[in-house]
């Protein structure tokens, strides 16, 4: 609320409350800049995750357009990136613009495809998350950096399920975030885009951040996710070493049910996340069973999405996409009772499974 | 051993798989079970069926869309109707866990 009153003026601007602004969003943006290891010039706000990743991926391909017009994204990456690759090759009526390389059962990209991928001419950048916030696995950002460089091709990262519960990415040219994932409100992403990088974007260049957005950040918003940003980075160690722990314990009792395929790499993964598949389990049945017993989870299940299309991370990953579960544990200031409530799913889940299978008739498969 | 069909087509998820698990269920080892379905989640439920419960995936096709319908297929689309051809292998005795990690080495192969 502090913030809301001392930054409510336009940061542009040279009167006394606008310089007090421009302060206060050069201190969020050193925050950020200091906990990122990059310089503050390198960070921009972004009203939104997504929309930083975008316009990451918007700079590096505008900015490359003399030397080609082909990117490569893993199959696995965020729709914000495979949306917008497929339009720019579908809009080109040139399909080989865009090289979706395969990813491996547990989710990991695929490194000498991604290498073939990156060696044909035109490439003028590779996208590669640094986890994936579906199933966890984490991406091997330093070996496809090194292969991005050997071709003198930028990599840009999606940071947007790692940044705050994970160990902060170091391999990147451009990286997108969004201050949720550490805690921080909704409505602020972060764009990096390292100093030797080539990056514009289309049109004249905006005042704003540094000329990679039209839209002036809201100061207190900004202000709110570096102060969340401090408070995640204080225990984010600690926090991560209870998350993998409770997540170990539910992936063994998920493993534990008959017919399950448990996503995801074991070990190399992101903290809070957990990820299993049922054999004759409808996802939307199993999602409100377990709503009912006090249970928040996400599914990929073709049933739960709008499109009726099941999650585009399983079925790169060949694992089954019909009865999916996704459990993303919340940080312990959101959650206090995180322990007993973990102990309680682990206890109901075999149940809440028992009742979905017997509700198709199909307990006896 | 009479091959055995499963028309799932018009199902959605996790139906089919539960028709083909059924059919699996009531056949010897060695039968030929096809599978004709329509829900986009078969594609990839199917074979990941096979693998979990170690029977072996022989085909997996697209069924052209009869004439007359004005179904253009655009490069990369898929087609409305897959079949499969699933043959049954020898299943362990009943009540053995079946679970498995994505990451263990796949029980089909």
């Amino acid at each position: 609320m502090a913030a809301l009153d001392a930054g409510w003026a336009d940061p542009r601007r040279l009167y006394a409350e606008g310089r007090r602004a421009r302060a206060l969003l050069d201190q969020a943006r050193e925050v950020l800049a200091e906990g990122l290891g990059v310089r503050p010039p390198e960070v921009s706000f972004l009203p939104g995750g997504p929309a930083a990743l975008r316009t990451g991926l918007e700079g590096l391909r505008y900015a490359g357009r003399r030397r080609g017009a082909r990117m490569v994204a893993t199959a696995v990456e965020h729709s914000a990136i495979l949306t917008t690759g497929r339009y720019h090759a579908a809009a080109a009526e040139d399909p080989s613009l865009f090289a979706e390389v395969p990813v491996d059962r547990v989710g990991r990209v695929d490194l000498s495809a991604f290498q073939q991928a990156v060696a044909l001419p035109g490439t003028v950048l590779a996208a590669v998350q640094s986890a994936n916030g579906e199933i966890g696995t984490r991406q091997p950002l330093d070996h496809a950096h090194g292969l991005c460089r050997a071709r003198g091709i930028p990599l840009l990262v999606d940071a947007m399920a790692s940044l705050g519960r994970d160990t902060t990415p170091a391999h990147f040219d451009v990286l997108a975030g969004d201050a949720r994932s550490w805690g921080g409100p909704g409505g602020l992403g972060v764009l990096v885009v390292r100093e030797r990088t080539r990056w514009r974007l289309p049109g004249p260049v905006s005042e704003s951040e540094h000329g990679r957005t039209d839209v002036e950040p809201v100061v207190a918003i900004a202000l709110a996710a570096a102060e969340a940003w401090r408070q995640t980075q204080a225990t984010r160690v600690d926090e991560a070493a209870r998350s993998s722990a409770l997540v170990r314990r539910m992936r063994t009792a998920a493993g534990a049910l008959r017919d399950v395929d448990v996503v995801g790499d074991p070990d190399d993964r992101l903290p809070h996340v957990l990820t299993f598949s049922l054999l004759y389990v409808d996802g939307e049945a199993l999602v409100v069973e377990l709503d009912r017993r006090g249970f928040a989870v996400g599914s990929g299940s073709a049933c739960t999405s709008s499109t009726l299309e099941p999650s585009h991370v399983l079925a790169a990953m060949g694992v089954l996409t019909h009865g999916n579960v996704r459990v993303t544990l919340p940080l312990t200031t959101l959650a206090p009772t995180l322990e007993a409530d973990v102990d309680r799913f682990i206890a109901e889940l075999p149940d809440a499974v028992a009742t979905v299978r017997a509700q198709l008739g199909a307990c006896d498969l | 051993m009479s091959p055995v069909q499963v028309d799932a087509r018009g199902l959605r998820c996790p139906l089919p798989v539960i028709r083909l698990a059924a059919a699996a269920r009531d056949a010897p080892a060695g039968t030929l079970i096809t599978v004709l379905a329509t829900d986009p989640a078969a594609r990839h439920d199917v074979p990941a069926w096979c693998r979990m419960r170690g029977h072996e995936l022989r085909e997996m096709t697209g069924v052209p869309d009869p004439p007359g319908t004005d179904a253009s297929p655009a490069e990369g689309a898929h087609p409305a109707c897959l079949r499969f051809v699933v043959e049954v292998r020898p299943q362990p005795s009943k009540g053995a866990g079946r679970g498995s990690d994505s990451d263990s080495s796949s029980r089909a192969t």
